[in-house]
């Protein structure tokens, strides 16, 4: 049965007609286009379809789309500066070749964005347990693990000037 | 898409129970994250689902006038491991969920969904085992009380029937007022599992703190449901707590008071093994927590200046 | 060189990071409808009949199709090129759709629907009616005598392949050797061994799925979008598949995420196409989920490598011999090709003083098909061969390094069967480095007797690796260069991204040497079959020596088009160019030349006279910037005395190979009560050649070494043995390494320029996934002295040697 939900996606609201049994991972892909959402297993167990729900990472393609009614929901399409600039979590992903098949990287990016985001500053270690709901057959972590490092890092330094 | 009949969000714990009671098709849903993997598997396809995911009576952790915890059931893992009462008082149970699959699993599986799931290898399982805590259920006919011991009847089997609803999690004051605990996952890798077996030993010390006054062992995966040792813990009482030798009887006595089974996953002879070393290392890590805690001595602690140590 | 060797940033990261790069799934036109496949609930059996009924009622159910309504030819599927030679050609043994079910799980039908939810609610329904036999899971069961044929049209019993190798001599046979050995140094001076060492079934993961969508096209192609790593021969396979001409089908390849091997294989492409053409040419779309992709696509294969070795006291290898027993499931995908290479490896990693005997059998089981994946047969070849290697040094109470260096491979190696060899050897640093990097000599007296519970220990393990698949199959590519009327360069290369940065290793070479600027040279990521020039595709380690050679050809013609065109415009500078908004530019470079090179006013610009850098003509090598490439480009364009379009297309056929080689060093901490293997160090040497990107192989390494490390601790695709089911078909049972499973890695190169190499390159993407899991292996036999002979070394199976050998 279609529901209509009001859901503010990247920072627009949307009011949208959705089968209530989608996930939010099928409303995000298929109704809105939102394509760095990736589906890896559909089960909660890769980490690809990561996306922010209210501040918090969750595996959307566990998520019923229902839930997501008066939440707010960011992917990887909305960070993004208004003249399409990366933000610096992307622009460093680049910077330490953190990416390989690509396939993982928006599901980790989104995380980064939540770990930032909790204003704490985190060692390698606590970062590998941080990212480990993510998998990556590409690159070892090794240097997913450089450009958390040094995003926790930067973005501390920049949020602690500022204040 | 996920193949359900119907969907329906409750408005209130009443209003869950109701739904459930108009249609017999209909299962309870809180985080999703097992719920709608069972959907997917076709073993609840076609269902109806009542879903208390954003109920906000059943969130959160509060401390009662008598110094119980009461932690509501559809709290999410990393909202328990952040809460600030669950850090100063017991910090073990954030611990245990901590382990939980992923961060992303965490943000959204619930206690109330670990508990009900029925699943032996649940994290927060053991650990609620040797906090004696309760399940507080409400139902059709009213609200129970049952305590955690009593809550499983088997594999995925629990005694919750299919429209009652859990609605908290209850730790009593003097489970955790002077306590300190551990908790040891063991799996086949250091996140998205699901333990091999689960180890939580709470203990209790002296006042001098020299000797155990108090502890307590429970197991996930040791058997069809979690368990709990009473032999076991009766070896260490009023033992030193650098009692090597006593230590080493604790984790064999251990052995006699567990039933885990041979399958795909791992060998009975493994699990057994296990179940010996958890329980002496997890000994080790609690006392070590106890000694640590250079705070006033325990047993008249307020629970407003602190629980168990976090060290 | 200037663009090669640098770490240049990848061309497709930006596109990664922000979500904008397409894989298959997100080109999906909106109505699209959706292929379900029905899987058989049994291991080994006929499909007698179906009961379609319940299935059809679900409504939104478009068509239903069964193991009977398909063609009856057999296709191959392997990633291999076709070839004119009858018995070179890949085994065709499968069907759109089996009646004949040889897995479990095997494809028997399949449900086209307007909804996701209805086609797995029909595919759940369809009922199949089987008559059953017993499945033959292992290698044992299926060479047992009287077991039932998988494939008797093709194989009159369920060995698909043996072959017999030699070293030294064409006729040894261990047994001689052995008998030569006791009679040349006498019984007392020898030590013979005897062993057997296993390897698992090990499942791919990429992240991405095997996703692939199809339609026919209004000009009656038969179009599949697939994520695939061999576009060319999926168009190929296909026709084949379908009978139809294979200019009628069309494959295209957006980004994908990751293959490692899997998607070297026809996956479900042609089921795909012919689900489209059931339905009038209608897209419908075909996504297999993680489930069916564990069990039902490809794996790793199991093999049992069964050894002896008879070495003197002193050290010295007289003879080894393996019998390798490949467990290659209910179809023969690549064949025996990969168990063939296990042998290969094993024969030449040392070198035997009489000789070597190898035996390699390749076996269908009832149990998931084996195909190609990262290093084709290598990391069980090493596995094997670095397992006895250990082995031997220790009944010899010497040091592994030192065993290796006395018996191991040497500088100018050349496999006797096929050619193949080091042409740049540098092995040898490897293990030096490997040596100095994780403190071997003084680890290996601090670690011995030790006693407690926890110990350490250091081990390793080296390889080599060949380039591709010359001589042994076809080696051809191609490129193709359009020149901008701007300057700026199209490259269009018939390899394929799959994530290992391809498209940024073929921009650098483009780059190189053409002398255009890297940032004005857009390669075209997607393969389409319709537009894109033949290549075979990636794998086997081969695209930047093969491909990469046939980038360098076509950036030399482009390049010398180039400079032809632009001589042609500084020798006319006064008539032709008169006329252009260029004309004192040109006026002005060429007098620079002239004056630079010593030229009268009438002697003529040739083309080799001029050089190209950096987007700049030069008046000879280093020289004089003389012009922008833009200027040349756009005259070129559009001349009305003397249009030329700038392009060059090359196809090249490779005929070399060399072998890569390279180590890996191991410090491990076992935790011998809980079985708890930790990496406390670890790090890899690779012998590569030259490195095109830096930055890129080292992710490859550390990827590699990842891949390794779920090898060696905890991978391993179970299936039940009674029934044939895959029992941990899911990312969360099946256990590759998380964040938190993977130590810090670390990664160094012996850089020696390979004299074939195009740019003195060789293999690099598959080998660091070779020697990490024996290292592991031998770092657990220094620290506690016990032999782990089969992968993966889990808690479970240490706790069970360790009790064995009452050491807890």
């Amino acid at each position: 049965m279609l529901r209509i939900i009001h859901i503010k996606v990247n920072g627009r609201e949307q009011e949208l007609a959705v089968d209530e049994r989608e996930s939010l991972l099928d409303v995000l892909r298929n109704r809105l286009g939102l394509t760095s959402v990736k589906k890896g297993c559909e089960v909660g167990e890769c980490g690809a379809c990561t996306v922010l729900v209210d501040g918090e990472a969750i595996d959307s393609c566990i998520y019923l789309a229902m839930w997501a009614d008066r939440k707010s929901v960011l992917t990887v399409e909305g960070l993004k500066g208004p003249d399409g600039e990366l933000s610096p979590i992307q622009k460093i992903f680049i910077e330490e070749a953190a990416v390989q098949c690509g396939f993982c990287t928006p599901g980790l990016i989104m995380s980064a964005v939540e770990i930032v985001g909790t204003g704490k500053k985190y060692d390698r270690q606590e970062l590998r347990k941080l990212i480990s709901g993510h998998l990556c057959r590409c690159t070892g972590y090794e240097k997913i693990l450089d450009a958390m490092e040094r995003i926790v890092e930067e973005v501390y330094q920049v949020s602690h000037r500022t204040e | 898409m996920f193949d359900i009949s119907s969907f329906y969000e409750a408005k209130s714990v009443g209003d869950a129970i109701g739904a459930l009671v108009r249609d017999p098709q209909a299962q309870i849903i809180s985080g999703g994250t097992d719920v709608l993997i069972r959907v997917r598997e076709g073993k609840d396809a076609g269902r109806s689902l009542v879903s208390i995911h954003n109920l906000k009576e059943l969130k959160g952790v509060e401390l009662l006038d008598n110094g119980d915890i009461r932690i509501g059931a559809g709290t999410a893992f990393t909202h328990i491991t952040n809460d600030p009462l669950i850090q100063r008082l017991v910090p073990m149970l954030g611990e245990a969920v901590d382990t939980v699959g992923g961060p992303q699993i965490r943000n959204m599986g619930t206690i109330g969904g670990n508990i009900c799931n029925g699943a032996t290898s649940a994290d927060s399982a053991s650990t609620l085992w040797t906090l004696e805590a309760d399940l507080v259920l409400e139902g059709p006919d009213g609200e129970h009380r049952i305590p955690v011991e009593k809550f499983y009847t088997g594999p995925g089997r629990t005694v919750r029937d299919r429209c009652q609803v859990c609605k908290y999690v209850v730790i009593h004051r003097d489970a955790y007022e002077g306590w300190y605990g551990h908790y040891m996952k063991y799996g086949k890798r250091k996140a998205m599992e699901i333990a091999t077996l689960g180890c939580a030993v709470r203990v209790k010390l002296s006042e001098d703190r020299t000797r155990i006054r108090d502890v307590r062992l429970a197991y996930g995966v040791a058997g069809p449901t979690p368990l709990r040792c009473r032999d076991a813990e009766e070896i260490l009482k009023e033992c030193r707590a650098d009692d090597q030798e006593a230590a080493a009887a604790f984790g064999k006595m251990a052995l006699t008071q567990v039933n885990p089974r041979t399958s795909w996953r791992a060998s009975r002879e493994f699990r057994m093994q296990l179940i010996e070393e958890l329980a002496k290392r997890a000994l080790a890590a609690a006392l070590e927590k106890a000694l640590a805690d250079t705070g006033e001595p325990t047993g008249d602690r307020n629970p407003a200046t602190g629980g168990e140590s976090n060290a | 060189m200037k663009v090669v060797g640098q770490g240049m940033t990848r061309v497709d990261a930006w596109g990664k990071v922000t979500g904008e790069a397409k894989y298959s799934a997100d080109l999906e036109p909106r109505d699209i409808l959706h292929g379900k496949v029905v899987h058989s609930t049994i291991a080994n059996g006929l499909v007698k009949g179906f009961d379609l009924e319940e299935a059809k009622k679900v409504p939104g159910v478009v068509k239903i199709i069964t193991c009977f309504d398909v063609p009856e030819w057999q296709f191959p599927t392997a990633g291999h090129p076709w070839s004119a030679e009858l018995h070179h050609r890949d085994i065709c043994d499968r069907r759109l759709l089996n009646q004949r079910v040889r897995l479990y799980g095997d494809d028997i039908a399949a449900v086209i629907a307007e909804t996701e939810v209805a086609a797995a609610q029909a595919a759940r329904l369809v009922r199949a009616e089987y008559e059953e036999y017993e499945p033959a899971v292992t290698v044992e069961a299926a060479m047992k005598e009287g077991a039932v044929p998988l494939h008797p049209d093709i194989r009159k019993d369920n060995v698909i392949a043996h072959s017999h190798m030699t070293m030294v001599r064409p006729d040894f046979t261990f047994e001689q050797g052995l008998e030569e050995a006791r009679s040349r140094y006498g019984e007392e001076e020898l030590l013979v061994l005897e062993e057997t060492y296993d390897t698992p079934r090990i499942s791919h993961c990429h992240l991405e799925l095997p996703v692939s969508w199809a339609y026919v096209d209004t000009n009656g192609k038969v179009t599949v979008t697939s994520s695939t790593q061999i576009p060319h021969i999926v168009r190929r396979c296909v026709a084949q598949a379908l009978g139809l001409p294979t200019g009628r089908v069309r494959i295209i390849k957006p980004y994908i995420g990751g293959g490692f091997g899997n998607k070297q294989d026809v996956l479900y492409e042609p089921l795909n196409a012919f689900l489209s053409m059931a339905v009038g040419g209608r897209p419908v779309r075909l996504e297999i989920s993680r489930e069916e992709t564990i069990y039902g696509t490809r794996t790793r294969h199991a093999i049992e490598g069964r050894t002896r070795a008879v070495v003197t006291r002193d050290g010295r290898v007289l003879a080894r011999k393996l019998e390798a027993y490949a467990n290659n499931g209910a179809y023969a995908s690549h064949g025996h090709a990969i168990c063939a290479n296990c042998g290969n490896v094993f024969k030449g990693l040392y070198q035997d003083e009489l000789g070597t005997e190898v035996d390699c059998y390749t076996v269908y089981t009832s149990s998931p098909t084996a195909g190609a994946m990262r290093a084709y047969g290598i990391p069980q070849s090493v596995w094997i061969t670095e397992c006895q290697a250990d082995d031997i040094a220790a009944a010899l109470g010497m040091d592994p390094l030192e065993f290796r260096k006395k018996n191991g491979v040497k500088d100018g190696y050349r496999d006797p069967a096929n050619g193949i060899t080091f042409h740049s050897y540098g092995l040898d640093q490897c293990l030096e480095r490997g040596r100095q990097a994780i403190g071997w000599d003084r680890k290996r007296k601090a670690y011995a007797g030790q006693t407690g519970p926890v110990r350490r220990g250091v081990g390793m393990a080296m390889f080599m690796y060949k380039t591709g698949v010359y001589p042994i199959s076809l080696e051809t590519a191609s490129a193709r260069m359009v020149l901008n009327q701007d300057g700026s360069l199209q490259l269009c290369m018939g390899a394929t991204e799959i994530g290992q940065g391809a498209d940024t290793v073929f921009t650098q070479m483009a780059a190189e040497t053409t002398g255009i600027r890297a940032d004005r040279i857009y390669i075209v990521s997607t393969q389409d079959t319709d537009t894109t020039p033949f290549d075979t595709g990636a794998y086997g380690s081969r695209q930047t020596y093969v491909s990469g050679m046939a980038c360098k050809a076509c950036g030399e013609k482009l390049r010398r088009r180039i400079l032809e065109y632009a001589a042609y415009m500084l020798n006319h500078e006064g008539k032709d160019l008169s006329k252009t908004v260029y004309k004192d530019l040109v006026n002005q470079a060429a007098a620079q030349v002239r004056e630079a090179l010593g030229l009268s006013g009438e002697e003529e610009i040739r083309e080799e006279m001029l050089d190209l850098a950096d987007s700049r003509i030069l008046a000879g090598k280093g020289g004089r910037e003389l012009l922008d490439l833009a200027v040349v480009a756009e005259v070129a364009f559009y001349s009305r005395d003397r249009s030329r379009h700038i392009t060059a297309e090359v196809t090249h056929q490779c005929r070399s190979n060399t072998f890569a080689s390279g180590c890996c060093f191991v410090d491990v901490e076992v935790d011998m009560p809980l079985g708890l293997v930790t990496v406390k160090e670890i790090i890899n040497v690779h012998d590569s050649g030259t490195l095109i990107n830096p930055e890129t192989a080292l992710g490859q390494v550390h990827g590699g070494m990842s891949m390794g490390l779920g090898f060696g601790l905890s991978e391993e695709l179970l299936v039940d043995e009674k029934t044939g089911r895959v029992l941990n078909d899911n990312l969360l049972d099946y256990k590759i390494p998380t964040a938190m499973d993977v130590p810090d890695l670390k990664a160094e190169f012996v850089i020696l320029e390979d004299p074939t190499g195009p740019y003195g390159n060789k293999a690099l993407g598959e080998p660091p996934a070779i020697p990490v899991a024996p290292a592991i292996r031998n770092a657990i036999l220094h620290a506690t002295g016990v032999h782990m002979n089969r992968a993966p070394m889990t808690a479970q199976r240490l706790i069970e040697k360790f009790r064995e050998q009452n050491l807890i």
